[in-house]
């Protein structure tokens, strides 16, 4: 009998396309909103999340001036620092593993006929301790070719690619604006930073080189220092903060410098797009909503209009539970097919999503399982409970139904 | 529930002080003021009467659309007022093929499956469903028809294949409510003597419902309704022997 019953099931699914796509569109467009959207959020944070490895450990973010956030920050008027600050703050605060002085502004490089704008970092070999960059081939600088200022440099692997293609830059020389120095090494990719910026887009020299040749000043423009594993952030931030005010001679009160936690502004950042994540999810949630009511209106409607034929399978000796369980197993089939479509369709805009706004792609099992099941039972509800009371009429008023 | 035995004594139908009342109370309508009728195997039977007599009320207890409000009505000894509705569907789908005015045909499905459906329900195997209903449908002349839907076809033809659909199952009672009534005279004529060579060569037990004194003189027995009683009857063109409904007025 079942067998029967989901041949009719399926004769009346094919006999009209119309209500059954209208049908099946509800549940499509609800489950691939609610797939994509939750999907891509997942990405973005999934995408924040590694961006908070990539900052480096327990660092420290040692500015001139307040309130600038971040690394992008505007430029203040209160004094810079300078190496010795560096190296007061690694001799004198305990916990400190690791400090890095750095001094940057923008550059042409330039390497045989290619040239590129990038900025060029001037800082110790400690650096790259300090913030996680990996070599990818050669070597960081040498002790007494950061106390000489020798003109050598390492390289991002942006500015790598821009100016050497996929030729070996090793040894190669290269120009920034008119001085000449020789690449030593290579950086591994970092990618995009948390906040949009190409991270391996830079050239690292020494830093004497950069003040004697490039800056002409003895400037330091942000000092990073590295935590020890194991030791408080908030109290190595408050050493290194009572030890500028003593050498900086700041007035009572004011601080003309800033010392932030790094793992701070990130997290920040982390509240932000779980923020996003959830807003989206909202949408999505409404979306499926939406598209619920829409299979509740089809669904309804194609009842009423169905009761005329439920009286005649009734008056020709159709039992109520066998015309029930074809109109049961339409809703089954309706939704099911529209909600595997809408998996399809819906993780199909999420790897697009995420290819076009470079975050990996995580896939959510248990939001594909929520939006499925959600859809199907709004699709089966309705589809059953109106035939049921169509059903349940008397073989002659379901006939008389117009 | 005891099988309706196909050739056994009691009548097809009879029904014995029938009423049907819509309603309760102050606002209750009889629609059936106390039925008696007996209907042999067999016989071609038209049935009469203004609108709002009873004469459809009449038709789908007969059916067993429906059940008395009081009274008995047996289809072929079986009491029909102490069946459920799942009984009374199988005993529609074995033993009674229905004719409306208004065809009642799938609009979306072929003459083909629409001839098909009953048999749908009795759980036939496709192949035989398919079989019986293209010969259902050659017996109402339809041969070359059977997979165009039902706009696509005439009214006649229509209530050709509403006919092919009552009649697929081998019925014993073939029940037409106003089937020409949708119709022209001529096709209503050529619907009728199709209804007629049912009746006599398949022997199948017709019943009609009318108010064409034309078409209920080409039956062998017309009964006539007036506010929910029987209050007359004739044999047109009957034989004598068709004597079983007492008066009731």
């Amino acid at each position: 009998m079942i067998g029967s019953m989901v041949r009719l099931a399926l004769l009346a699914i094919r006999r009209n396309v119309l209500r059954s796509s209208l049908t099946m569109l509800g549940i499509v467009i609800g489950v691939a909103a609610v797939i994509a959207m939750v999907t891509i959020g997942a990405g973005a944070t999934a995408k924040v999340t590694s961006d908070l490895a990539s900052l480096g450990t327990n660092l420290l973010l040692i500015r001139p001036g307040q309130g600038q956030m971040g690394p992008g920050g505007a430029r203040s008027d209160s004094a810079m620092f300078e190496a010795q600050d560096a190296g007061a703050i690694l001799a004198e605060v305990g916990g400190v593993a690791a400090v890095a002085p750095t001094a940057s502004r923008p550059v042409q490089a330039i390497a045989g006929s290619r040239n590129w704008s990038t900025s060029v970092t001037g800082s110790t070999a400690s650096f790259l301790d300090v913030r996680s960059w990996v070599l990818s081939g050669g070597r960081s600088f040498t002790e007494s070719e950061e106390r000489a200022g020798k003109p050598v440099c390492l390289i991002g692997a942006t500015v790598r690619r821009e100016l050497f293609g996929g030729r070996d830059p090793l040894g190669e020389r290269m120009r920034l604006g008119k001085l000449t120095c020789e690449v030593i090494g290579t950086l591994a990719s970092k990618g995009e930073s948390t906040f949009g910026q190409d991270q391996d887009d830079f050239v690292l020299v020494p830093l004497r080189w950069f003040q004697r040749r490039i800056a002409g000043n003895l400037e330091v423009g942000a000092i990073f220092a590295s935590a020890r594993d194991g030791v408080s952030t908030p109290k190595v931030q408050s050493d290194i903060e009572r030890l500028l005010r003593e050498r900086r001679r700041s007035p009572t009160g004011e601080d003309d410098f800033s010392v932030r936690d790094m793992k701070e502004i990130a997290t920040a950042v982390t509240g932000t797009t779980r923020v996003l994540t959830g807003l989206l999810g909202a949408v999505a949630a409404v979306s499926l909503l939406v598209g619920g009511i829409g299979i509740m209106n089809i669904m309804l409607v194609s009842v009423t209009e169905r009761t005329r034929e439920i009286g005649i399978r009734l008056a020709i000796g159709a039992l109520e539970r066998e015309v029930l369980a074809q109109f049961l197993i339409e809703a089954v089939v309706l939704s099911s097919v529209g909600g595997v479509i809408g998996i399809a369709v819906g993780l199909a805009l999420a790897i697009a999503g995420v290819r076009t706004l470079a975050v990996p792609f995580v896939f959510q099992p248990g939001i594909v399982v929520l939006a499925f099941v959600f859809s199907a039972t709004v699709g089966v509800i309705f589809g059953y409970f109106p035939a049921r009371q169509a059903a349940r009429l008397d073989p002659i008023e379901a006939l008389r139904h117009e | 529930m005891s099988e309706p035995a196909r050739d056994a004594r009691p009548p097809l139908v009879e029904l014995r002080g029938v009423t049907r009342i819509y309603g309760a109370g102050q606002t209750a309508v009889a629609a059936l003021a106390g039925i008696d009728l007996r209907i042999e195997r067999g016989e071609f039977l038209a049935v009469m009467g203004p609108s709002g007599s009873g004469k459809s009320t009449c038709m789908n207890l007969i059916g067993c659309l429906d059940t008395p409000s009081s009274g008995s009505y047996r289809f072929a000894g079986v009491e029909v007022g102490a069946l459920s509705r799942d009984q009374r569907a199988r005993l529609r789908r074995e033993y009674v093929g229905f004719v409306f005015q208004g065809f009642h045909l799938l609009g979306r499905s072929s003459a083909l499956e629409n001839t098909e459906l009953p048999l749908v329900y009795r759980g036939l195997p496709a192949a035989e469903r398919r079989e019986l209903a293209k010969r259902a449908l050659a017996s109402v002349g339809l041969t070359g028809w059977e997979s165009h839907t039902p706009a696509e076809l005439s009214g006649g033809q229509q209530q050709r294949v509403a006919i092919a659909r009552a009649i697929v199952t081998n019925p014993l009672l073939l029940l037409a409510d106003e089937p020409t009534g949708n119709l022209d005279s001529e096709r209503g004529r050529e619907i009728l003597e199709l209804l007629a060579r049912l009746n006599r060569e398949r022997g199948i037990t017709v019943v009609i419902v009318t108010h064409d004194e034309a078409l209920a003189r080409a039956t062998r027995r017309a009964i006539h309704f007036v506010d929910g009683r029987i209050v007359g009857e004739d044999a047109p063109s009957g034989s004598p022997d068709h004597d079983h409904t007492r008066e009731a007025a």
